[in-house]
């Protein structure tokens, strides 16, 4: 690891003016980016931690009945208080391990959205709002394909607003070594429509299988889930051939409509 | 170099860490607590498993400086200060629930993670709770019946293979 200058905030502010430093890096729980910078496949000049600032951290429900996670909030705290979305936090509690999930936060993942992470799904399923201290940025304009956002530089999320879908369900197909989703598919069904967003599948990172949408916003059961995509644009490699994933999201989107019951 | 402060084991320590020193690495090698073991150094076996306000962390993918101020517990502060294992321990003696014991620390330390937030878990809940912390020699029955046995409940109709 290349050394580089540690510095922990108190407040978004002098978090967002501690990374206007050139090659300045935001830090959240580092279970991604210290091993990335063990590998040294980064070398930030200054890491700016964001786990003292109290302001971001935690779970609430807003006047309009959004679940609301600060962006520092660890997947721990996620899957123990996101109780008024069962789906979300079924999903925190089985992100890694423990340990992993005393760390991570949430905002971390969004901000890395590594193509095979499961919090990209289930924001982008839910239609949730990334809220960061300049801007909100609807889910369907935030991701940006393999580890792409729509963040600027220096741009930091405070907080994610989830509407509470009628049911939801995520099904994750594990990666056994890494616990990363091989696929992961979230069904998220609203009064007005359905949602399905696939993660660990396209190099594009997560996307919505309209599809599957359709078809579910007009028979929500997993009779009515059409057949896999195209491997075209899936990932190939030593753990599953494009074929394979392209094969696993009809699977686990029967799975997760059916597990919504 | 800055000065980093953590009350470890129940005593307040200090010492200089670099921006990139990770807090297996002051524990091992600055404050000579190398009880916390590494293994893989890549976040995946859980030897370096240790408590970061209660939490449990591994302490390979964790920063020094992120602990400055931090209540640190290591395997180092589980035994009495007369060398008398804890409960766990001695429930790790007892069932045979390690062989070259290199995991061994990270593996109590998750136990007793796990046993605080849920005193008696079921075999299932142990085995997911491990999922962090890898053992090459004994196949986990016996560090699972351990953990069981540890939780003050019946380790008789533990899976034997």
């Amino acid at each position: 690891m290349y050394n580089f200058d540690f510095e922990k905030p108190t407040s978004v502010a002098d978090a967002v003016a501690a990374l206007a430093g050139e090659d300045a890096q935001a830090l959240g729980g580092g279970q991604t980016l210290i091993p990335t910078l063990k590998q040294r496949l980064a070398s930030p000049s200054k890491l700016v931690s964001l786990a003292g600032i109290a302001d971001i951290k935690g779970v609430c429900m807003s006047d309009d009945g959004q679940v609301c996670v600060g962006g520092a909030t660890v997947h721990a705290d996620v899957a123990a208080n996101a109780g008024s979305y069962p789906a979300l936090a079924a999903l925190a509690c089985n992100i890694g391990d423990p340990a992993v999930r005393a760390r991570g936060t949430i905002g971390g993942s969004l901000a890395n959205n590594d193509p095979s992470a499961c919090y990209p799904s289930a924001a982008l399923a839910s239609g949730a709002t990334i809220v960061t201290n300049a801007r909100e940025i609807a889910a369907d304009d935030y991701f940006q394909g393999m580890f792409a956002t729509a963040l600027d530089e220096g741009e930091i999320i405070t907080e994610v607003r989830f509407p509470v879908p009628e049911a939801a369900n995520y099904q994750k197909f594990e990666q056994p070594a890494s616990r990363f989703a091989l696929v992961g598919v979230f069904v998220a069904r609203f009064a007005d429509g359905v949602r399905v967003a696939v993660t660990g599948a396209s190099e594009e990172g997560v996307f919505r299988w309209s599809a599957a949408e359709e078809a579910l916003s007009g028979n929500f059961s997993a009779d009515a889930v059409p057949a896999a995509p195209g491997a075209d644009g899936m990932i190939s490699d030593l753990h599953g051939t494009a074929a394979y994933r392209a094969h696993l999201i009809a699977v686990l989107t029967k799975r997760a409509v059916a597990a919504c019951g | 170099m800055s000065q980093v402060t953590m009350t470890v084991n129940g005593k307040e320590m200090s010492g200089d860490a670099e921006g990139r020193t990770l807090l297996s690495q002051f524990l091992r090698e600055t404050l000579n607590l190398t009880g916390t073991h590494v293994g893989c150094d890549t976040s995946q076996c859980g030897a370096c498993v240790v408590h970061v306000n209660g939490q449990a962390v591994k302490s390979c993918t964790m920063l020094a400086m992120e602990a400055d101020g931090a209540e640190v517990e290591t395997i180092e502060g589980q035994a009495a200060p007369d060398g008398t294992l804890n409960t766990i321990q001695q429930a790790f003696q007892d069932h045979h629930g390690l062989q070259c014991g290199f995991c061994t620390p990270g593996m109590v330390m998750s136990a007793a993670a796990l046993l605080k937030e849920n005193p008696k878990p079921s075999e299932a809940e142990i085995r997911d709770y491990l999922e962090g912390n890898i053992c090459r020699c004994t196949g986990y029955h016996n560090i699972v019946k351990a953990i069981m046995a540890a939780s003050g409940q019946d380790v008789s109709a533990i899976a034997a293979e």
